[in-house]
């Protein structure tokens, strides 16, 4: 059912092996690399929100006070 | 009144963000399990093409890149043209999330068609009107991106780049056709509703990959359209809460 004969085989792609893992390798790369950034992404604001909330109800506090 | 089943109720933010939350490891989960069938199809089980030998096998992922990039921007359309017209919120901040992805698939198509026409048709690059109208439509990715990054207020920005995103979509009928309409290097499509010129594992692997694309950017742009509402709502009393609840370091 497998197409290859050895892994070489597979590896090569008759011939093609530069240009066929080239595409899948950069893309590949890409559906790794866009998911972590997201997920930085969505860290760092959820960091940046909770410090702007604090600091919002600290000077509402504040302003109570006085 | 209020249990009647509402549509307009998912265009909520406040509703919409939980009820992606729980969405994304199911879209992320299904995504992987095509895309190893796919794999497993299309580069173990599917046999040489009798005229382009194994090189065809980039077929696996420059078909559904370019499928992607063409339906991510029908998407933002469609987005843009409920927020021109409805002014919901939830239209403006779903096309913001998907333009990343979208330009990333229109990349992938270029990319993997340039490293495809080396070997086939002896050159990286052709200005041939399949190609460059893809080209056009990266452009009209960055450009949008580049237009409401410029401009601060989130509403205004929303309104000029869905303008954007409906004026470029004359483009998507010139990507899809041009093999048809002029005579270009590019083939024309392999796979169309009626038929299909391609071997079966050929053809089930590719769609199995297409799945698998589709799914991937279902779930990246939700991951990004949540951080884009709490960004937005900041001031509402929903962001509030969920802030509140979200501890330090806590993705979800």
């Amino acid at each position: 059912m497998i197409h290859w004969k050895s892994f070489a085989d597979f590896i090569a792609m008759g011939g093609y092996g530069v240009y066929v893992w080239g595409s899948f390798g950069v893309t590949a790369l890409i559906m790794i690399i866009e998911p972590i950034m997201v997920a930085r992404n969505r860290r760092i604001t959820i960091a940046r929100l909770k410090r702007q909330m604090r600091a919002e109800t600290r000077t509402e506090n504040r302003n109570a006070a006085e | 009144m209020k249990d009647r089943f509402n549509l307009y109720r998912f265009a909520s933010p406040a509703t919409f963000y939980p009820l992606a939350g729980v969405m994304i490891p199911y879209f992320a989960a299904v995504s992987v399990v095509f895309g190893l069938a796919g794999l497993w199809l299309g580069m173990l089980v599917a046999p040489t093409d009798f005229q382009q030998g194994e090189g065809y096998r980039i077929i696996f992922i420059h078909v559904p890149a370019s499928w992607m990039s063409m339906f991510i921007y029908l998407v933002m359309a469609f987005w843009a043209a409920i927020g021109l017209a409805f002014n919901t919120r939830l239209s403006g901040m779903m096309a913001q999330a998907l333009a990343p992805t979208g330009a990333l698939m229109a990349f992938l198509s270029l990319w993997t068609g340039a490293l495809w026409g080396k070997p086939m048709w002896g050159t990286w690059w052709v200005w041939d009107a399949r190609l460059t109208s893809e080209l056009i439509l990266l452009f009209l990715y960055i450009g949008y991106m580049a237009l409401t990054a410029a401009i601060d207020d989130a509403r205004r920005a929303d309104k000029a780049g869905g303008l954007l995103l409906l004026v470029g979509v004359v483009n998507i009928p010139i990507i899809y056709f041009s093999v048809k309409w002029w005579n270009t290097l590019h083939q024309g499509s392999s796979v169309n509703l009626t038929k299909s010129s391609m071997a079966e594992t050929m053809l089930w692997g590719m769609l199995l990959m297409a799945m698998c694309f589709w799914m991937y950017s279902i779930a990246v742009a939700f991951m990004r359209v949540r951080t884009i509402m709490l960004e937005r709502e900041r001031h509402t009393d929903w962001v509030k809460a969920e802030l509140a609840n979200l501890v330090a370091g806590d993705e979800k």
